[in-house]
């Protein structure tokens, strides 16, 4: 398991409860989406799992180990070296070039320099957006900003992708760009991902999708891939009457 | 089947097997197969009741070829098709009679029916999803109409689970 979490509950001052003894387990190489109506608890339990909030009470492993009494200190080296981040808005730095924004945490992490540009040259290329590593973020479009975001994420080789609503900001074509490269990373490099959204759309995308209510997980389903037959596909679904 | 066969004769005259040829192009992925006795059955009618002519090719050694095309009358009642607003059709929904019935008979729990429902309907999204990457034009943009819908329905079941699981006893 990349992740297990018991009981795992976040009560905010004035008793209001975000989440209720939430029990997940995530294993190796699964894409799991998070779902669930606006202040359901979804985004509080990626913010838990990722160590940017800390639990009232309940447990969470890491690869194996406990990390929920981790010092701020060690959260910031799990994070940085196990966890990878993508957020609704891209929080790319202006003045840095997309290759900088993609390689700086791979050198915070103690990379060398030159394992850095491989790995981010290897990135940008798989994400599409290799003709833009010098410019400027700024200058791209936000589904373009997103690979970005996924490509900073990814730079370290973090056990776990934790994405809160990174289609949220996005047209719908990009959105669906988004939604392929994440499912990409996962089917060709086996990367595990956590992702909340809001949209069933893009929850369908998914290994499996836990749907949240009230703070708890209400139920959740394994998905099938498309069996690949087109015209079956539609037939079942949806025929036209003439 | 009536209206789509006298649309397509409004482009021009054409024989029964054309008919049928030009509803599969357009509409291949998405339409039950067609036979073509039943477009033969529909353009009979639409002869009787005068919308549909036909000329008669007469072929060497073979019974003789039906072209047909529209009436005036036809195309009146073509135009009337065209003009009005055609009816939403989700007023039928089988899943919330069974819904409602299943629980005041107290045989089965809303919440176990709805998150059945729900993994039913998300495996169709991400079915339908898979298909709209790969497929023509007109298949695509119906997939989406059909996911559209696909999202509503857990929208409903969301709303469905929340006034129904909720203690209250209205139903």
């Amino acid at each position: 398991m990349v992740i297990v979490a018991r009981g795992l509950t976040r009560e905010y001052e004035g008793g209001v409860k975000a989440l209720r003894s939430v029990d997940l387990e995530v294993p190796d190489g699964e894409f799991v989406a998070v779902t669930g109506p606006s202040g359901c608890g979804k985004s509080t339990l990626l913010n838990l799992l990722g160590g940017l909030d800390r639990p009232t009470a309940g447990e969470i492993e890491l690869g194996g180990r406990r990390v929920d009494a981790f010092s701020e200190a060690k959260w910031a080296h799990v994070r940085r070296r196990e966890i990878g981040f993508v957020f609704q808005f891209f929080n790319l730095i202006g003045n840095l070039s997309v290759a900088d924004n993609v390689e700086l945490p791979a050198l915070l992490a103690g990379v060398s320099a030159k394992e850095a540009r491989t790995r981010r040259a290897e990135l940008l290329e798989t994400l599409g957006i290799a003709e833009h590593a010098d410019q400027s973020p700024t200058r791209l479009s936000g589904g373009q900003q997103q690979r970005v975001a996924i490509a900073r994420a990814l730079i370290n080789r973090p056990r776990v992708l934790l994405a809160d609503e990174p289609t949220g900001n996005l047209d719908s074509a990009s959105a669906r760009d988004v939604m392929r490269l994440l499912r990409t990373m996962h089917d060709e490099r086996g990367q595990t991902i956590v992702l909340v959204t809001h949209d069933a759309r893009v929850a369908a995308r998914a290994d499996r999708v836990v749907t949240m209510r009230d703070g708890r997980i209400a139920d959740e389903t394994r998905l099938d891939a498309g069996r690949g037959d087109i015209a079956a596909t539609v037939s079942r679904l949806m025929q036209l009457g003439v | 089947m009536r209206f789509p066969l006298l649309a397509l004769l409004a482009k021009g005259p054409a024989h029964g097997y054309e008919l049928k040829q030009a509803l599969e192009q357009r509409f291949g992925g998405v339409l039950p197969p067609l036979n073509a006795g039943q477009i033969y059955t529909t353009l009979g009618r639409l002869q009787r009741d005068g919308l549909v002519t036909d000329d008669a090719v007469a072929q060497n050694g073979r019974p003789n070829k039906r072209v047909y095309r529209l009436t005036e009358q036809g195309e009146v009642e073509l135009r009337g098709w065209v003009a009005e607003a055609t009816p939403g059709t989700r007023l039928k929904d089988d899943f919330f009679i069974k819904l409602v019935l299943a629980r005041a008979a107290g045989i089965a729990e809303p919440g176990e029916l709805i998150a059945r429902q729900r993994a039913a309907y998300l495996q169709a999204l991400r079915e339908l999803d898979d298909v709209a990457a790969q497929t023509d034009e007109t298949t695509s943009l119906l997939v989406e109409g059909a996911a559209l819908h696909l999202e509503a329905d857990l929208k409903w079941l969301d709303l469905c689970e929340r006034r129904m699981t909720n203690g209250s006893d209205r139903w």
